[in-house]
């Protein structure tokens, strides 16, 4: 067996609540032309998959939260979460 | 003697020509700063201007800020050096948490190109020493993401500790409290998202710019809180 395994890691960034998302509101504006009037709450964000060589999952969730932390998301606004999927364990 | 000012490049800044023009008609010298450089030795303040470092990917400064350059930057700024972000140069202090808050995307979702009118709110910042406060400048904005941002907290310690140094009058962007520029705890370290440098001569429109440009040549001379005569 491999000393590392390559585990899939999706991190979703998200703006913190409270923060103004004027991208969102416009998306929601946007949607009653669809015939959806229902739709409240929009919120937008981003969403990084990449891929970590790590021993095991515990190492490879400390690492992408490294990730994500440091680089994919600026804790002044926005906050993430990030989901480690083992190696076979499919999408 | 002639302040001697770097202007820290990154892959994407695009107003560095424009700020090294500005700032030599003021009588400084200036010369470009490479962002894989480690040392800023030898300069009296530091400039980062504006432009799309790195393309904005990520986030705006996002990736700007690991560049090599931003720790000699960040040694500079503590050891009490001027140290001015002009539009992404503001974004990218944010970033490396030199300065507090954020610039998010404009309210509206519009990039905005316009001379605005801005408010000098303390004289005790290295852009604005000797600018009365409550003086009004007519400076041109060019940005996307210059909606500045703060928490409740960081916003009442920017308020109490005066380090809002410039306001808008017509707030353009959505920014909270019509932020348009602040300063760190030791008040060397300014950004902004008006650009000074385009309004440096008669041709542009408006001179106002140099009154801030003017500002950090004398702090450049002057240890920081020192009035400027």
């Amino acid at each position: 067996m491999a000393s590392s395994e390559l585990f899939s890691v999706l991190v979703e960034v998200r703006l913190r609540e409270g923060i103004a998302d004027p991208q969102g509101s416009t998306i929601e504006r946007a949607l009653p032309a669809l015939g959806l009037g229902g739709v409240s709450g929009v919120r937008a964000g981003k969403a990084f998959r990449f891929d970590i060589a790590a021993a095991d999952e515990a190492d490879a969730l400390a690492q992408a939260t490294v990730v994500a932390a440091r680089l994919l998301a600026n804790p002044v606004i926005e906050e993430s979460a990030v989901t480690v999927t083992a190696p076979g364990a499919g999408v | 003697m002639a302040a001697r000012v770097g202007v820290v490049i990154f892959p994407g800044t695009n107003c560095e020509h424009d700020a090294i023009l500005a700032l030599e008609r003021l009588g400084a010298s200036a010369d470009l700063v490479w962002h894989g450089d480690t040392s800023v030795d030898g300069y009296d303040a530091l400039v980062l201007p504006g432009g799309f470092a790195h393309g904005d990917y990520l986030r705006p400064g996002a990736i700007a800020r690991f560049s090599p350059v931003m720790e000699a930057v960040g040694r500079f700024a503590d050891s009490g050096g001027p140290v001015v972000g002009i539009c992404n140069g503001f974004q990218v202090l944010c970033e490396v948490g030199l300065l507090p808050g954020a610039l998010q995307k404009n309210r509206g979702l519009r990039f905005l190109c316009a001379t605005v009118t801005v408010r000098v709110e303390t004289e005790d910042s290295v852009l604005t020493a000797g600018v009365p406060a409550g003086t009004e400048l007519r400076i041109p904005i060019n940005h996307f993401e210059g909606n500045f941002t703060c928490d409740a907290d960081t916003l009442a310690t920017l308020r109490t500790e005066d380090r809002v140094v410039l306001r808008y009058v017509d707030n353009p962007n959505g920014s909270v409290d019509d932020i348009a520029g602040v300063c760190n705890q030791a008040r060397n370290v300014v950004g902004l998202m008006p650009h000074p440098e385009r309004a440096s001569d008669p041709l542009l429109g408006s001179v106002d710019g140099n009154a801030l440009l003017g500002a950090l040549l004398a702090s450049a001379d002057s240890p920081v809180g020192a009035p400027v005569s």
